[in-house]
C-alpha cells in the first residue's frame, strides 16, 4: 500500500512537473510575445534592440542610453509616426520603478479596444505637478491609495541610502491590466527629467519613444533608415520579433528543462516496473488461486497491466494538483518580477497528452510484472505435489 | 428407474515429475476412474499418494503425459489451457485444504472473484451461498477476521458459486478439529446435494470417510500408489 502511494505520487510529481514546464514555457512564450503594450516599436539609444524592449515594455533592465528631447520631437513630428510617447526612467519607490511619460500614453490601446485607465476616485496626473498615476498591482503592494504621499528613491534598484527625491502625491490607481504597466508608478515625464540629483545637462532628455506606426511599410522603411543605414538610435521593431530572438537564445534551456521532465516521467514509470515486479513473488500464491478458479493467463496478465495504469492515473490525477502548486507559485513568482500574468487555469494541450502519456508509461511498465505473472506457474504455487 | 449421468471417465490417465537428481517420478497412473452426476466419493490415501496431483489433472491444472479426462462430455486432457481454465471456471468448483482464500478481498468478495472469472459475478447469489453456509453477517469481514472453520465456508461458498457439476474437495477438513471438521464435511455434502453437484473428496481422515457411502482407495485406482516403492524415483 505504502509503495503503492509513493509510486503514484512519483507519477503526480513527474505529471505536474511536464506540465508546468510546458505550460510556462508556453504561456511564457506567449505573453512575453505578446506584450507590446499598444505600440509598434521603440527608439532608443544605439544599442541592444531587447535591452530597449525589455527597459521600455516590460520595465526590466536598465536603459541603453538617452535620446534627446529633440531627437524625441522629430520622431513625434515624422509622417510615418501616428503616435509617440516618450519615457523616462531613473528612479524607483522600494523597487518600483517610477517611469515619467506624457498623459497621451493613457490614449493608446495596450490592447484591442483596451485602454490603461485610472479607478473611480482618482485622477489622471497634472503634467506639471508631482502627482502620480500607480499601476494595480504596485498600489496592491504599496497598499497605496489616493492622496497617499511617497518620496521615490534614487535609481532604478532600491537602496535605502540612496538620495531621496521630492514628495510625490497618488491621484490615481490603475486599473489592471496584467500587463508589466501594472508594476510601474507613472508620473509626468517633466517630474522625472527634472528630480534633484539628475544631471542639468540631461534634464531634457528621454529614456526610449514607443511608437505606433501608420502602416507595416512605415516600420520597415525606419528599419532600414535607422538601423541599417543610421548610427545614431536604435528601432526595435516589430517588439514580437525582439522577444522571439530572445526566447530563441534560451531554446537549449527550455530543452534542457524539458528533457529533465521526460526523464522524471521515465523515472517515475521505472518506479512503477519495480514496484510491481518486486510485488509480483509475494503474489505468486494469489496469482495461482485466481487461476485455479478458472482466470486465463490473459486475464492475469490484463488485471496487471491495469493495476500498473491505476496508479499511473491515480498519478496523473493527483499530477494536476502539483501542476497547479508549481504553476501558482510560478505565475506569482513572474508576476512579482515581470507584471506578466500566467493563468495556470487556462487549457493547454498538456493537460491532455501529459497525463495520458503517463498513463501510456505506466501500462508499459505493467508489461513485464504481468508477462512475469503470466507464466507463473499455478499447481506449483498453489499446494505442494503429495 | 433413474438412469445417472457419467459425469467424470477418466482412462489411461499418467503424470510424472522431474526430479532434481534427473530421474522421473510417476506420481499418477490410473488406468480408469469414473463419477456419475450428483454422485459423492471419497477418496482415501495415504501421504505422497498422488492425491493432489490427481485432483489437479482432473481440474485441469495440470496437463497429464497421457490418458484421457473427460469432464462432462469435454476431453479436458486434450483443450488447451484456455479451454481447460474455462472448464474449470464454469464446471468445477475447487476447495483447498488451505482454503486459500485471497487476504485482500472480504468474504463475498471471494465469491465474487470466483464468479467472474466465470459466468459473471452475482452479488445476490454470492450473499445467498454465504448466508446458506452461516455467514450471513460477515460478507463484509476478510479471511483474517474469520475463524478458520468459517474461513473454509467462505471457500465451500466459493466452490459452489458457480453451479458447479463437479466440487473437488482436497482434505478439506485437514485443518479443522474433529467438531468443526463433521460439521464443515456436513455442509459440504448438503451443499453439493443442493446444488445439483458431484462431489469427490480426497482424505486420509478415517472418520471423513466414514460418513460416505462410496470410498475408493488411491491404491486400488492409481498404479503408481500401488506398486511396492510407490513414490520412489525410477530412471
Amino acid at each position: 500500500m505504502l509503495s503503492t502511494v509513493i509510486t503514484a505520487f512519483s507519477i503526480a510529481l513527474a505529471s505536474g512537473l511536464l506540465m508546468s514546464v510546458w505550460v510556462v514555457k508556453d504561456q511564457a512564450r506567449a505573453s512575453f510575445t505578446g506584450v507590446d503594450s499598444g505600440f509598434d516599436g521603440v527608439f532608443g539609444a544605439r544599442g541592444s534592440k531587447l535591452q530597449l524592449v525589455l527597459n521600455s515594455i516590460f520595465h526590466l533592465e536598465a536603459s541603453p542610453g538617452n535620446l534627446s528631447w529633440v531627437q524625441y520631437e522629430r520622431i513625434a513630428a515624422d509622417r510615418r509616426v501616428a503616435t509617440a510617447v516618450p519615457i523616462a526612467v531613473g528612479d524607483n519607490y522600494l523597487g518600483y520603478r517610477l517611469v515619467g511619460v506624457t498623459t497621451n500614453l493613457f490614449d493608446v490601446e495596450y490592447r484591442e479596444g483596451k485602454k490603461y485607465a485610472v479607478r473611480d476616485g482618482g485622477y489622471l496626473f497634472n503634467p506639471k505637478k508631482k502627482q502620480a498615476v500607480v499601476g494595480s498591482f504596485a498600489a496592491e503592494r504599496l497598499k497605496w491609495k489616493v492622496g497617499d504621499t511617497f518620496r521615490p528613491y534614487h535609481g532604478l534598484i532600491f537602496d535605502e541610502n540612496s538620495d531621496r527625491h521630492d514628495e510625490y502625491v497618488v491621484c490615481g490607481i490603475m486599473e489592471p491590466s496584467n500587463t508589466p504597466a501594472d508594476r510601474v508608478i507613472w508620473i509626468p515625464i517633466a517630474g522625472l527629467q527634472n528630480m534633484a540629483g539628475h544631471d542639468p545637462a540631461t534634464a531634457s532628455d528621454v529614456s526610449a519613444v514607443l511608437v505606433k506606426l501608420r502602416s507595416k511599410i512605415s516600420g520597415m522603411m525606419m528599419n532600414q533608415e535607422f538601423n541599417l543605414q543610421g548610427d545614431v538610435m536604435t528601432f526595435a521593431w516589430p517588439i514580437a520579433d525582439t522577444m522571439s530572438k530572445l526566447f530563441n537564445k534560451i531554446a537549449p534551456v527550455e530543452m534542457v528543462l524539458r528533457a529533465v521532465a521526460l526523464l522524471v516521467a521515465l523515472v517515475a514509470a521505472g518506479s512503477i516496473l519495480a514496484s510491481i515486479y518486486n510485488s509480483m513473488n509475494e503474489r505468486r500464491r494469489e496469482i495461482a488461486i485466481m487461476r485455479a478458479l478458472g482466470a486465463r493467463r490473459s486475464t492475469i496478465f490484463a488485471i496487471v497491466v491495469l493495476e500498473a495504469s491505476g496508479i499511473a492515473a491515480l498519478g496523473a490525477l493527483a499530477g494536476f494538483g502539483v501542476y497547479f502548486v508549481i504553476m501558482s507559485a510560478a505565475a506569482w513568482f513572474i508576476r512579482q518580477e515581470t507584471g506578466i500574468v500566467l493563468n495556470p487555469l487556462e487549457f493547454q494541450p498538456v493537460m491532455v497528452w501529459a497525463p495520458l502519456a503517463m498513463l501510456g508509461l505506466g501500462a508499459l511498465a505493467g508489461l513485464v510484472p504481468a508477462a512475469k505473472a503470466y507464466r507463473t506457474d499455478v499447481a506449483e504455487n498453489l499446494t505442494p505435489i503429495s | 428407474m433413474i438412469l445417472a449421468l457419467l459425469l467424470l471417465n477418466i482412462e489411461n490417465l499418467r503424470k510424472s515429475f522431474g526430479t532434481p537428481g534427473g530421474s522421473v517420478l510417476t506420481v499418477v497412473d490410473i488406468p480408469a476412474f469414473s463419477l456419475d452426476s450428483g454422485q459423492q466419493t471419497a477418496l482415501c490415501g495415504t501421504s505422497g499418494s498422488g492425491k493432489t496431483t490427481f485432483l489437479n489433472l482432473i481440474a485441469g491444472i495440470l496437463k497429464p503425459d497421457g490418458g484421457r479426462v473427460e469432464l462432462d462430455g469435454c476431453p479436458i486432457s486434450e483443450a488447451g489451457e484456455a479451454g481447460r481454465d474455462r472448464l474449470r471456471a464454469r464446471t468445477i468448483g475447487y476447495i483447498f485444504q488451505t482454503f486459500n482464500l485471497l487476504q485482500g478481498y472480504t468474504c463475498i468478495e471471494n465469491v465474487l472473484l470466483g464468479m467472474s472469472f466465470g459466468p459473471g459475478a452475482d452479488r445476490r447469489w454470492a450473499s445467498e451461498l454465504l448466508e446458506r453456509v452461516g455467514l450471513g453477517q460477515r460478507l463484509d469481514h476478510f479471511p483474517r477476521q474469520l475463524s478458520t472453520g468459517q474461513q473454509q465456508r467462505v471457500a465451500v461458498a466459493r466452490a459452489l458459486a458457480n453451479r458447479p457439476k463437479l466440487v473437488l474437495a482436497d482434505e478439506p477438513t485437514g485443518n479443522l478439529d474433529p467438531a468443526s471438521a463433521a460439521e464443515s464435511l456436513g455442509l459440504i455434502r448438503e451443499t453439493c446435494q443442493e446444488n445439483g453437484a458431484a462431489l469427490l473428496l480426497v482424505s486420509h481422515d478415517r472418520g471423513v470417510l466414514g460418513q460416505f457411502d462410496n470410498v475408493r482407495d488411491l491404491a486400488d485406482i492409481n498404479r503408481a500408489a500401488a506398486w511396492p516403492g510407490a513414490g520412489e524415483a525410477k530412471s
